[in-house]
């Protein structure tokens, strides 16, 4: 762009190439260094300030509802963008995390420090047996039988009156305090995103990789791609059911509502407005869709007109994400010199 | 093994597709060491004949034998595992990923962890320099950017390597080749012609399936000729570019050596 009239022009250093092509070059000075690290710990230090920053009893729920909705939208991005199966049935790993926690808890008497855990990964697996006949389904086929999931679920609890049937399982323990229930999960979800950009990285993340890319190619190569999808569908229930199982305590209640649709499609319009595939894009649209909701409250009924129109403003304006649209600017220095 | 049993057999395999007979009868036997071309018209049933020994696609009747072992309709992988590997005529690289990570996944294979990969470097250094090595091998200049390319940005000769790439990094046994050289220009074919003939020397078996007569006749051993999903002729070169059947069904009734 130049300006009529000035002698000035525009100046970009891509220092991104620096970057992608090895990290090596971060250990040859204090600047590069920081280059790196800067956005990482603005992002750490102000998810780790925000229960102390927020002392609005109302906010400080939210805080929670971020952390959970942002481990739902880890779990969607990472099997969306990185195995290349779209599930719609987040809900149902929610629902299934979250029953397993409230039974341990109030049958078992199990706390918190526990059931999370055992919901966590007992989940996970039951999750993914439930949904091993589908994968060999592709596409759109395997997002409208995983959407499937959580309705069945919820009918066949209403139906068998089982599980405390329409009234759900009361009496589940809270935490300690709110100190443990915001901080677990703010480091839950911080381990959670770094951990699957970690992963997606490794030999392993990059099977994963082929097999959204071209899994006729993987299967050339001599890899069992079921084992690989039953894993990472493993990896992604596990996430959502961890989520599910740490909403159950924080509302002390287990019911149907749990595998509500908003399960499912929340989180994905938190991928698509932080930027999928980035995995911090979905922790990000979490951050700002969550509050954005609860803001919206003041209008009422009309709260879902207002909450569509964003979504769609953002889906016309800025469809790549805050996430991906940000990282390519911060790798982009732009400055005007004169000539 | 039995120094008679072939290394690969096809025995009698017919595939239809709804009304349409892709290949009807076929049978061949592929010693160790062979370069076997396949050549035929459109839509003469070579692509399925490959889809069917490797098991992308569901054999109607009839028998497949790798050294011996059944392997009609096995999944795919189990077959790969075997060191039966092959190319796609529309290539099928990771896109998203550079070149030399596109190898990484044939590397992490149990058959490339159990051998090693490609002349058994896997179990020397990390999969990242095998691939790189591979690549280079492959024609990718080691010292270039091109091995670090996305391969969404790498033009068709590279891809079309890339893929022959992937099942070097198998430490493959035979390799069955679809279309590898169409769509190359005549110095990038000349260039992959010296590879095919060095892989053959190291001891890999392959099956080309080509349009390209002259290049193919000059690295294949023997000559299979498809049309209409059955096996015309089978022979030397020169016997198939004698030979009147193949003259009129492949190229009408012209001559052949015009073509060649």
């Amino acid at each position: 762009m130049i300006m009529a009239g000035t002698d000035v022009r525009q100046e970009r250093l891509d220092q991104g190439i620096k970057v992608r092509t090895s990290g090596i070059y971060a250990i040859s000075g204090g600047k590069e260094i920081g280059y790196l690290i800067l956005p990482r710990l603005v992002l750490i230090v102000g998810l780790l300030l925000l229960p102390l920053v927020i002392t609005n009893p109302y906010w400080q729920r939210v805080i929670s509802i971020v952390g959970i909705y942002a481990l739902l939208a880890l779990s969607f991005d990472f099997l969306t963008h990185f195995v290349g199966l779209v599930s719609l049935g987040g809900a149902f790993f929610v629902g299934v995390g979250g029953y397993i926690a409230a039974l341990l808890n109030t049958k078992l008497g199990l706390p918190p420090l526990f059931s999370i855990p055992l919901a966590t990964i007992g989940g996970g697996l039951f999750c993914t047996l439930a949904i091993m006949p589908c994968l060999p389904l592709r596409g759109v086929y395997f997002s409208i039988v995983t959407l499937m999931y959580p309705l069945l679920a919820m009918r066949v609890i209403e139906a068998l009156n089982i599980f405390g049937g329409t009234d759900g399982i009361l009496g589940v323990s809270s935490f300690p305090n709110r100190w443990v229930e915001q901080y677990s999960l703010i480091l839950v979800v911080l381990v959670a995103m770094f951990g699957l950009r970690r992963l997606v990285n490794t030999d392993l993340g990059l099977v994963f990789r082929a097999v959204k890319d071209n899994d006729q190619a993987v299967k050339a190569s001599g890899i069992n791609i079921t084992l690989y999808k039953t894993l990472a569908v493993f990896i992604s229930s596990a996430l959502a059911c961890l989520g599910g199982a740490y909403l159950v305590h924080i509302y002390m209640w287990a019911g149907i509502s749990t595998l509500a649709l908003d399960f499912s499609i929340i989180p994905i319009a938190a991928t698509v407005i932080g930027g999928g595939g980035t995995l911090v894009g979905p922790v990000l649209g979490s951050l700002i869709l969550v509050p954005v909701s609860e803001l919206l409250r003041a209008f009422g009924t009309l709260r879902i007109v207002f909450y569509a129109l964003i979504l769609m403003a953002f889906i016309v304006f800025r469809s790549e994400g805050i996430m991906v649209y940000a990282q390519r600017k911060y790798h982009q220095f732009e400055k005007w010199v004169k000539v | 093994m039995n120094p008679e049993t072939a290394l690969l057999e096809v025995r009698e395999v017919n595939k239809a597709f709804g009304g349409i007979q892709a290949l009807f009868g076929v049978s061949f036997k592929l010693n160790r060491g062979e370069i076997l071309g396949i050549i035929g018209p459109n839509g003469s049933g070579k692509t399925t004949l490959i889809n069917c020994i490797t098991g992308f696609v569901r054999t109607d009747s009839g028998k497949v034998f790798f050294k011996g072992r059944e392997i009609t309709n096995r999944a795919p992988h189990k077959i790969a595992d075997l060191g039966v590997t092959r190319t796609f005529q529309i290539m099928r690289p990771y896109y998203s990923l550079p070149a030399y990570k596109n190898l990484i996944v044939p590397l992490f294979s149990p058959r490339a962890r159990r051998l090693g990969g490609w002349r058994g470097g896997g179990k020397l250094g990390d999969r990242d320099t095998v691939g790189i090595d591979i690549l280079e091998e492959i024609g990718f200049e080691r010292d270039s950017q091109v091995p670090y390319k996305l391969a969404s940005t790498l033009p068709t000769g590279y891809l079309k390597r890339l893929e022959l790439a992937r099942c070097l990094a198998l430490r493959p046994e035979l390799i069955l080749c679809d279309e590898v050289f169409s769509g190359l220009s005549m110095s990038e074919i000349a260039s992959m012609l010296p590879l095919i003939e060095r892989l053959q020397m190291e001891g890999i078996t392959l099956i080309l399936i080509e349009h390209r007569l002259k290049e193919l006749f000059r690295v294949a051993n023997r000559v299979m000729v498809l049309n209409f999903g059955q096996k015309l002729i089978e022979g030397s070169p020169d016997e198939v570019m004698a030979d009147k059947k193949v003259k009129e069904a492949y190229l009408g009734s012209e001559d052949l050596s015009d073509y060649v």
